[in-house]
């Protein structure tokens, strides 16, 4: 492997992980899509008095994993954001209503009334986490582009990147894109769920509720998993050869884990935690803890499936419409300068992720009497 | 080609649209949370439960206007790709380095301790709820700092080199970024976010005075806003000047369009009241202006600080003439060359392209050749006339006064507000007149701001990346309808949301009226919440 295949591969190692703690932190999304059928007024305080406090961190690995995949992987950037316009317009309006709502729902003279911005928060929580399940389904199931640099010099239409007249909207209506994106949805309202029982303190008759909301929303999450899983392991997928030619290999992402073992560990390592939060909370009337399994499970399953999606010269954004127009780490990146400089400020990214963890925990504690 | 043009131009709508929106929040972040970081400072030091307050209400001003500045900001950052994804491929690889660090570096640190400050009084102890201040408003400098960074890479780009085999730039020095037109841009636009804040906490402190309530707290705040706002005044004076001299060095028509200067001379006047001639062209004689009021050799002296050198002007540019401070004429490129070579760079980027699909080496250097020596006017290429090279004049020119004029205005008020409150402070308390035109200026510090984006952005027109790529050249394949219906659909929330703001922030204003600000009481155990 050159350095240029290790910095490609290590920056899809990091957009991945911020594609994983993105789907973790998404239980703030969780939360809000119970809003509206809370029970009570002061359900509906207690969801936002936890999630509100959490919000920022969600919406700040949203826009680094922009960041960070337009630095390292510009191709990929410009093809799907530009292409996909709908999808993304639509993901990126629904998180715009929900960066105010939390500071202006309660604040006297906000014009729209607390329950617009309850609303708003419910439209976040649901249509953000299934539109962004559907993006990511694109990295699976692809997408209807193609990518010509010569246009470049057509001086009456000089974009490179030309997605199909329906922008975005046909993943939407992928019920492969959607299956993924709805099986998000549910495992945000299951780590919400388990998020809610640890934090909340004196309000046992809203716990034990949660604990029943876990239950369902497991169980709806584990169907619509499972389908996903399935249905990406009998997949074809395109894949790169040594000069780089693409083809259709059937069965890609299962040769995918089975030949990288340690790939199959780690889904299989996060699936057991998930899998371990979730029926460890719903079988112990006491255990507050299952979030923490759950939600390094679901780092490390997303983790896993993001790297399936590239490893072996796999097309991490295939094309439906022009298969050699699809994009691989090694047709999308960065040069190896531009990756290199970004590595070197990566290694800051471990001291970040001290500070939000301490900060965190200093938030999670009870308050003093006084200041 | 007209459904390109239309698309171009929904796009540009639309991020200026976003933009203006963005830096209505932004400076006042940028400024206020570093004068709330300086009263939890004087708190921490001196224990006094007035200051608690005047912190603790300050600060509930800054947590509503960051919400709907991050909103935004949002939108921003995703816009390269959705609207501009030809400019994210084309250079990606430069200016996506900025964007990531600056969501690394800064975003992770503002949102995490922001929340401290709001929601840590009573969780953590009072140094460290200090340092996530002090943090928070570090953070807001930093995102800052790549963002324009970045946008003055764009109006300056350097560190980079053409790569014809993926037809795009690609980044060889990564400290270059960090130019004097960078380092220029970075100073004016933060410092300029301290003196909208000055102005603002001024303003408001004013309306506590006429409505004669919470006086102690009122000078208090007029205090640290005065100094802080003069400060970044002052800064912003001198790095604007700066900013004058770069622009003269590296965007020449853009100084140009400013001045509304068509032919330039040796000891160029500067324009300080001028209504333009609307049927004046660059190819025309007509006379520039209606009336014009002009200091001698200012132009020259505010761009190469020297009252005699040459100033060129449109028309010179066009035509490639200049003369060098000793009045020697030198040849520049004219346009129509430009243009020219920037085809000819065109030519040989296709001559390449089919001698690397033909594994035609030796063809693939020839090319490559060619394509060096005339790639410096690759973005002239696509143009298909030399007034396409030419900005706005009138929006460019107009905001330029606007921004000064007002610039100098807020000279002036920052020095009275600081005399009024230091010698004649019953002047202040008293005198009515004094209060509302200094709530009434709070507006107009908003104009000014935001007129000087206008300058930057309007006046390199029509590049986004200088020379290089056209705005039309770095658009998304979308319909025009589709960044039609987005614009609007922005333009209903944003506006919407704005109202809200501007509503909760004089509610919260005004039921401060009856708290006890100037000693504290009442504000110390509320506590934050949703």
């Amino acid at each position: 492997m050159t350095t240029l295949e290790c910095l490609q591969t290590y920056w899809w190692l990091i957009v991945s992980v911020l594609g994983g703690l993105l789907v973790f932190l998404l239980f703030v999304q969780g939360g809000q899509s119970m809003l509206l059928n809370s029970g009570s007024t002061r359900n509906t305080d207690l969801i936002v008095d936890a999630v509100g406090r959490k919000w920022e961190l969600t919406f700040t690995t949203l826009v680094t994993f922009g960041g960070a995949a337009f630095a390292a992987f510009p191709l990929f950037y410009s093809t799907s954001f530009g292409g996909a316009y709908w999808l993304w317009m639509i993901i990126l309006f629904s998180f715009v209503l929900q960066a105010v709502s939390y500071e202006y729902r309660r604040k006297p003279g906000n014009v729209l009334g607390t329950r617009t911005y309850d609303v708003f928060l419910f439209i976040n929580g649901c249509v953000g986490c299934i539109l962004l399940g559907v993006a990511v389904g694109m990295f699976f199931f692809g997408g209807d582009f193609t990518v010509t640099r010569s246009n470049l010099l057509d001086n009456s239409a000089p974009v490179i990147s030309v997605w199909g007249p329906t922008h975005g909207l046909e993943a939407i209506c992928s019920w492969r894109n959607l299956v993924l994106g709805v099986a998000v949805l549910f495992l945000a309202r299951t780590l919400a769920s388990l998020y809610l029982i640890n934090y909340t303190r004196d309000a046992e008759d809203f716990t034990l509720a949660m604990r029943r909301t876990l239950f369902i929303n497991a169980g709806l999450f584990l169907v619509f998993f499972l389908t996903f899983l399935a249905v990406l392991l009998t997949a074809h997928g395109l894949r790169a050869d040594a000069d780089g030619t693409l083809t259709i290999e059937p069965y890609l992402y299962l040769h995918n884990f089975l030949q990288n073992w340690w790939l199959a560990v780690l889904l299989l390592v996060g699936v057991v935690l998930v899998l371990w939060g979730i029926f460890g909370t719903v079988f112990s009337k006491t255990w507050r803890g299952g979030i923490w399994p759950a939600g390094i499970g679901t780092v490390l399953t997303v983790v896993a499936l993001l790297l399936c999606a590239a490893v072996r010269g796999t097309a991490f954004l295939p094309s439906l419409s022009s298969p050699g127009s699809s994009l691989t780490l090694a047709n999308a990146s960065s040069t190896q300068f531009t990756l290199t400089v970004m590595a070197w400020v990566s290694v800051l990214v471990p001291f970040v992720i001290a500070y939000i963890w301490y900060v965190w925990r200093s938030l999670d504690r009870p308050e003093r009497a006084t200041i | 080609m007209t459904d390109l043009m239309t698309t171009v131009d929904w796009s540009r709508w639309q991020f200026a649209l976003t933009a203006i929106y963005h830096w209505l929040f932004v400076p006042l972040t940028l400024g206020l949370s570093v004068m709330v970081a300086v009263m939890e400072s004087v708190y921490v030091r001196t224990r006094s439960a007035a200051w608690l307050a005047t912190t603790k209400f300050w600060m509930r001003l800054f947590g509503i206007n960051f919400a709907i500045g991050v909103a935004t900001g949002l939108i921003l950052e995703f816009e390269f790709g959705t609207n501009w994804s030809n400019y994210s491929w084309f250079v990606g690889d430069i200016f996506g380095a900025p964007l990531a660090i600056e969501g690394i570096l800064a975003f992770f640190m503002e949102s995490t301790f922001i929340a401290v400050m709001f929601f840590g009084w009573k969780r953590v102890s009072p140094g460290f709820h200090l340092a996530a201040t002090w943090l928070t408003a570090l953070g807001a400098s930093i995102s800052a700092l790549w963002i324009l960074v970045a946008n003055a890479w764009m109006q300056y780009p350097v560190g980079m080199e053409f790569d014809p085999a993926q037809m795009r730039n690609v980044m060889t020095d990564f400290w270059s970024l960090f130019s004097g037109v960078a380092v220029n841009k970075f100073f004016h636009a933060v410092l300029s976010g301290w003196a909208l804040a000055g102005v603002f906490v001024i303003g408001v402190s004013a309306w506590f005075l006429l409505r004669g309530s919470n006086r102690e707290f009122a000078f208090r705040s007029i205090k640290v806003g005065g100094w802080m706002g003069l400060a970044g005044l002052l800064l912003t004076m001198y790095t604007g000047d700066g900013s004058a001299v770069e622009v003269a060095k590296c965007q020449p028509m853009k100084l140009a369009a400013m001045e509304g200067l068509y032919d330039g001379s040796h000891g160029q006047s500067l324009v300080a009241l001028a209504a333009l001639n609307p049927d004046k062209r660059f190819d025309n004689q007509e006379d520039p202006y209606l009336f014009e009021m002009s200091l001698p050799k200012g132009l020259s002296i505010l761009a190469n600080h020297d009252a005699s050198s040459f100033v060129p002007g449109i028309n010179d540019l066009v035509n490639g003439i200049s003369f060098t401070p000793e009045g020697d004429t030198i040849r520049t490129v004219a346009y129509a060359e430009r243009i020219e070579r920037g085809r000819r760079a065109h030519e040989a980027l296709r001559q390449y392209d089919r001698a690397m699909v033909a594994r035609d080496t030796a063809a693939m250097e020839e090319a490559e050749t060619l394509l060096r020596a005339d790639y410096p006017y690759f973005g002239y290429g696509y143009f298909d006339s030399v007034e396409e090279a030419i900005p706005p004049v009138p929006v460019t020119f107009y905001s330029f006064r606007v921004m000064v004029m007002l610039g100098g205005y807020f000279l002036l008020f920052f020095f009275v507000a600081l005399v009024l409150v230091y010698r004649f402070p019953r002047a202040l308390d008293s005198n009515k007149a004094t209060q509302w035109i200094a709530m009434l200026s709070v507006p107009l510090m908003w104009v000014c701001s935001e007129a000087g984006w206008m300058v930057a952005e309007v006046g390199r027109q029509p590049w986004t990346v200088q020379d290089l790529l056209p705005t039309r050249a770095a658009v998304s394949f979308l319909e025009p309808g589709a960044v039609m219906a987005t614009f609007w659909m922005f333009a209903g929330v944003f506006t919407v949301l704005l109202v809200a703001e501007v509503s909760i922030m004089m509610r919260q204003i005004s039921k401060a009226r009856t708290e006890d600000l100037d000693r504290g009481t009442g504000v110390l155990s509320s506590s934050d919440t949703h």
